[in-house]
C-alpha cells in the first residue's frame, strides 16, 4: 500500500485552477520527483499535502496519508502529522529558519514539541542529528545563529530539523536551487544517504536533479500532470512534448557542439585587474586578484565560478561600475578610465549590461517604451520623438516583442519578457560588447533556451562580443567560445570551450564539471568530489586558495601561490597542472 | 508624468479617494465662494444677535458667536486658513524634504553625513517653543506659521526619503542608467523620485493633518492668526469658552476640523495604492 495517495486533487483560487485533477502516489521509502516550471502548481501541491495553503484556496479531491484523509482535516489533527510524520524543507533556508534562535535550539524545539525526548536526551539527539547531516563541529554550530552559517550549512540544518522526528515522508521543495553546484551535489548526496526509511517527494524545475535521486517522476505543466513513469523510462522515452522540452533544456556537457572559435582581432582586453572593497572596521575585501582576459570580436567568453568567486566584481570593474584598484581595461586599443562617469559617451555606449533579475533591472514606474528609449535619449539626443519610437519598436521586434508591449509596465511582463526588454534596452544603442550577468539564471528552462537562441542570433548577425557570467555549466558549454573559471577572485583556468570540458587542467574545474546534474539516470552518482564549501573571501586560505578542498593538494599548495602558466592551449593556475590526469 | 496620469485614471475606481477627495474639494470651493456671496462679513459684529443658535434657511445658518458675527462665514474663513496652511506647509516640506533627502541618499558618503547631521541638529531644537518665542518677539505674523510648520515637517520627510533612496540607489535599473551616463540629477528625477511617490504620498497625508493640528494648536493658544482673522483652531478656542451656553460655536468648527483631518488620512491610504503602478490591473 502506498504511503501517500493524492487523488484528483484540484486547487483553485478565485475559480482559477492552479492544480487540476492531479493524482500521485508515494510508496514507503520511495523517492518520487515532481518536476515542472514555475507556475506548474508543484509547490501548491506540496503545500496542500501539509494543509498550508492560504485560506482563499479552494481544495477538492483527496489526499490520504497512511490511510488518513488530510483534505478538510482539522488543524489539531493536521498537527499530529505535520512536522512529525511529514516533514518539509524549503528552497531558501534563510527564510525558513528563525534568525533570532540558535540553530541547535530550533531543532531541539521540534524534538520537545513532538514529545520525542526532552532534557539532556533531546540535546544528545540534536547533536547526533547535526553530525549526521554533516555539520562540522556540531556542538559549536548548534550554538550559531542562522546568519552565521553558510548557505549549504543552513540547508543541512534544515534537513536535520526535518529528519529529527524520523518522518515517513519528506517533502523537499527546490532544496538545492539557491545553492552553488558543488554544494548542490553534496546536499543531494546527503539526502540520498540519510533518508533511510523516509520516503521523498522531491520538487524541482531541474530534470538533472531528479535523474539520479528519484526512482519515479511526474512532470507537471500548468497544473496538470502531463507525464509520469519510472525515471529510466521517462528519460529514455519521453512521451509528452513538454517533457522533451524540459529534457532539452536540462544541462548537458557531452555531445554538445560548441560554437566555432573566432580569430577576429581583440576587442576588449583586461590586464591584471584588481578590485578591492574597503570596509570600515574590517579588512579590505579583495574581490578580484590579477585577472587577465581578452574578448575578441563576435566572441562569447563565459566566466564561471561559485558565489564569492569575484565574477560579478570583475565585470563591474570592466564596465566601470566599481573602480578597479589597478590593472587596465583596453577597448579597441584605447585604455578606458576606471570609472564609468569618466568614460566617453561613445565608450559607454559600446559596453552594455544585462542583469540577472529581469524585473529588478527595470524601473517599475516606467513603461517598456521609455525604459528601452533611455539609452537612446542619452546617446542620440538628436533623434526626434517619432524616430526614437521607431527605433524602440524596431529593437523590441528584434528581441521578439511586438508593439503591444511598448506601453506595458514591467510588472505586467513574465520573467522571460522582462529579460527581453532588458536585452532590448542594452541593444538599443547597438553596443559592441554585451555583458550578461547571470542573465538567464532566473528563467525557466524553455524560456532560457529562447533567450540564449536570441543572443546567439544577434551575435551572428551583428558580430556582438558577449561576456557571459554564469554558474550553470550546461549553458556555458552550449554558447561560449572560451571559458574563464574563477575561484575566490583568482583566475583558475582559462581555455577554449572544448578543451576546458574535455580536458580540464585544474582540479576545481574538474569538480565543477562533475557536480553538474546531467539528466541521465545511468550516469554515475553525484561526483561530490569536492569537500566543504567556498571559504570566506574575507579570509582566503594561504597559498593556493583552493587547496583546503582539493583532493590532490600537497604541502607546497598551502604555502606557495601557484602562478598562471600555459599548458598547451590552456592558461591554468595550479602547481601540478601539467602532471595531473583529471 | 505617466505615473500621475495613470494614478488619476485609477482614482475614479476607488471609493475612499472619490469620497474624501470630493469632500475636500467641495469644502475648499465653499470656503472660497461662501464668504463672497454671503450677505454677512466675517469681521462684522452685531450686538443685537449675540450667540444666536443655528437656523438653516435663516440669516445665520451656523448661528453667531459672542460678538454677534456670522459663524458660517467665519467657519469658512477658518477652513480657508486651515487648508492654506496644510497645502503650503506640506508643499514646502515636500519640495525641500524630497530634494534634500534624495540628494543626500543618492550622493551618499561625506555629503550624506554632513546633510543628515544638519537635520539631526535641527531636530534637537524645541520648535514649538521656538515658534512661541518668535511670536512673542516679533509681531504675530501669519507667514511665521508657515515657516514654523514647514521647518518642522521637512525634516521627517528628508529622513524618510533618504532611507528609501539609499535602497533605490542600489537597484539594478539605477545601475543601468548610470552605465549609460544618465546625469545624476536626471537619475534622481526619472528613476528615484517616481519610486518614492508611494512613501512620499503616505507621509504627506500624515504631515497635512499634523500641520493643521500645529496651526490649530498655535491658534488655540492664542499665538496663531490674529483677530479678526480666524482659523478653525481659533474658532474652537473661542467656542470652548462658551460651550455650555452655545455648544454650536464649538461643535461646528470642531466637527469640521475633525472631518477634514479624517478625509486627508483616508485620502492618503487610497492614494498610496493608486500611485503604485504594480497595483494597476
Amino acid at each position: 500500500m502506498s504511503l501517500l495517495t493524492v487523488r484528483e486533487l484540484t486547487i483553485r483560487y478565485d475559480g482559477n485552477a492552479v492544480v487540476d485533477e492531479l493524482t500521485l502516489t508515494v510508496g514507503p521509502g520511495e523517492a518520487v520527483g515532481l518536476v515542472g516550471e514555475s507556475g506548474s502548481g508543484k509547490t501548491q501541491t506540496a503545500l496542500s499535502i501539509l494543509g498550508l495553503l492560504p485560506r482563499n484556496a479552494e481544495v477538492r479531491g483527496s489526499i490520504r496519508f497512511d490511510g488518513k484523509e488530510l483534505v478538510g482535516a482539522a488543524e489539531p489533527e493536521l498537527d499530529t502529522v505535520r512536522g512529525r510524520r511529514i516533514a518539509m524543507i524549503f528552497q531558501d533556508p534563510m527564510q525558513a529558519l528563525n534568525p533570532y534562535v540558535r540553530v541547535g535550539e530550533q531543532v531541539r524545539r521540534i524534538v520537545t514539541r513532538h514529545g520525542i525526548a526532552d532534557g539532556a536526551d533531546a540535546n544528545a539527539r540534536v547533536l547526533d542529528m547535526l553530525e549526521r547531516v554533516g555539520l562540522p563541529d556540531p556542538l559549536r554550530q548548534s550554538r550559531s545563529y542562522p546568519h552565521q552559517l553558510s548557505g549549504g550549512m543552513r540547508q543541512r540544518a534544515m534537513i536535520a530539523a526535518a529528519l529529527i522526528t524520523e518522518p515517513q515522508l519528506l517533502i523537499a521543495d527546490e532544496p538545492t536551487t539557491a545553492l552553488d553546484v558543488t554544494v548542490q551535489a553534496q546536499i543531494l548526496e546527503l539526502l540520498a544517504e540519510i533518508r533511510k526509511d523516509t520516503a521523498l517527494l522531491l520538487i524541482t524545475h531541474d530534470l538533472g536533479v531528479v535523474a539520479r535521486s528519484c526512482e519515479r517522476l511526474l512532470v507537471m505543466r500548468q497544473g496538470r500532470l502531463v507525464e509520469y513513469g519510472t525515471t529510466r523510462e521517462v528519460f529514455a522515452r519521453p512521451q509528452h512534448r513538454h517533457t522533451r522540452l524540459l529534457l532539452e533544456a536540462a544541462p548537458r556537457l557531452s555531445g554538445v557542439e560548441p560554437p566555432a572559435q573566432m580569430d577576429t582581432p581583440t576587442r576588449l582586453a583586461i590586464d591584471a585587474a584588481v578590485v578591492r572593497y574597503r570596509q570600515r572596521g574590517h579588512d579590505d575585501l579583495l574581490a578580484v586578484r590579477d585577472v587577465d582576459l581578452e574578448l575578441r570580436g563576435g566572441e562569447t567568453v563565459a566566466i564561471v565560478g561559485e558565489s564569492g568567486s569575484g565574477k560579478s566584481s570583475l565585470v563591474r570593474a570592466i564596465l566601470g561600475l566599481v573602480p578597479a584598484e589597478s590593472g587596465t581595461v583596453t577597448y579597441l586599443g584605447e585604455t578606458l578610465p576606471a570609472e564609468v562617469r569618466r568614460r566617453s559617451a561613445a565608450h559607454r555606449r559600446d559596453l552594455q549590461l544585462v542583469f540577472q533579475d529581469p524585473v529588478g533591472s527595470l524601473n517599475p514606474q516606467m513603461r517598456v517604451a521609455d525604459i528601452v528609449a533611455e539609452p537612446l535619449v542619452v546617446h542620440e539626443p538628436e533623434l526626434g520623438r517619432e524616430d526614437r519610437r521607431a527605433r524602440v519598436l524596431d529593437v523590441l521586434e528584434q528581441v521578439g516583442l511586438d508593439e503591444h508591449f511598448a506601453s506595458r509596465y514591467p510588472h505586467e511582463l513574465s520573467g522571460g519578457q522582462a529579460q527581453r526588454v532588458a536585452i532590448a534596452r542594452a541593444l538599443a544603442v547597438e553596443p559592441r560588447v554585451l555583458v550578461c550577468d547571470e542573465a538567464v539564471a532566473a528563467l525557466d528552462g524553455s524560456v532560457r533556451e529562447q533567450i540564449l537562441d536570441l543572443l546567439r542570433h544577434i551575435q551572428r548577425r551583428s558580430g556582438l562580443s558577449i561576456l557571459f557570467i554564469s554558474h550553470d555549466l550546461g549553458v556555458v558549454r552550449k554558447i561560449s567560445h572560451r571559458v574563464l573559471v574563477m575561484y575566490l577572485g583568482r583566475l583558475v583556468e582559462l581555455a577554449e570551450n572544448e578543451h576546458l570540458f574535455e580536458r580540464p587542467r585544474h582540479p576545481y574545474t574538474r569538480a565543477l564539471i562533475d557536480a553538474v546534474p546531467v539528466p541521465d539516470p545511468a550516469a554515475p552518482r553525484y561526483g561530490a568530489t569536492l569537500k566543504g564549501e567556498v571559504p570566506s573571501i574575507l579570509a582566503p586560505p594561504p597559498g593556493c586558495a583552493f587547496h583546503p578542498r582539493c583532493a590532490f593538494a600537497e604541502e607546497r599548495c598551502s604555502t606557495d601561490e601557484p602562478q598562471q602558466q600555459r599548458v598547451e592551449a590552456t592558461t591554468v593556475a595550479c602547481h601540478f597542472a601539467d602532471k595531473l590526469e583529471l | 508624468m505617466s505615473a500621475v496620469a495613470a494614478a488619476l485614471a485609477r482614482a475614479r475606481g476607488n471609493n475612499a479617494v472619490r469620497l474624501c477627495g470630493g469632500f475636500l474639494v467641495v469644502a475648499a470651493l465653499l470656503a472660497i465662494v461662501l464668504p463672497w456671496i454671503s450677505p454677512n462679513e466675517y469681521q462684522q459684529t452685531d450686538f443685537n444677535r449675540i450667540l444666536r443658535a443655528p437656523e438653516f434657511g435663516g440669516m445665520h445658518w451656523f448661528g453667531t458667536d459672542d460678538l454677534g458675527r456670522d459663524l458660517l462665514v467665519r467657519t469658512m474663513m477658518g477652513v480657508r486658513v486651515t487648508l492654506l496652511v496644510a497645502i503650503v506647509a506640506s508643499f514646502v516640506s515636500l519640495v525641500i524634504g524630497v530634494l534634500y533627502g534624495a540628494i543626500a541618499g543618492y550622493v551618499g558618503g561625506r555629503v550624506d553625513a554632513v546633510m543628515m547631521r544638519f537635520v539631526d541638529t535641527l531636530y534637537a531644537m524645541p520648535f514649538i517653543f521656538f515658534v512661541i518665542l518668535l511670536m512673542v518677539v516679533f509681531e504675530r505674523n501669519f507667514l511665521l506659521i508657515f515657516v514654523a510648520i514647514g521647518a518642522i515637517n521637512w525634516l521627517d520627510m528628508a529622513r524618510i526619503v533618504r532611507g528609501q533612496t539609499l535602497s533605490l540607489r542600489e537597484r539594478e535599473f539605477v545601475e543601468a542608467a548610470r552605465l549609460n551616463g544618465v546625469p545624476p540629477m536626471q537619475i534622481i528625477v526619472r528613476h528615484i523620485a517616481p519610486n518614492l511617490i508611494g512613501v512620499v504620498i503616505v507621509y504627506i497625508t500624515l504631515t497635512i493633518p499634523q500641520a493643521i493640528l500645529v496651526e490649530s494648536f498655535l491658534s488655540f493658544m492664542g499665538l496663531g492668526v490674529q483677530e479678526p482673522q480666524t482659523s478653525l483652531g481659533a474658532l474652537v478656542n473661542d467656542g470652548a469658552k462658551q460651550m455650555e451656553a452655545a455648544p454650536w460655536t464649538l461643535l461646528i468648527p470642531g466637527g469640521l476640523l475633525a472631518l477634514i483631518l479624517m478625509c486627508f488620512n483616508f485620502l492618503g491610504d487610497g492614494l498610496r495604492d493608486l500611485f503604485d503602478a504594480r497595483q494597476s490591473e
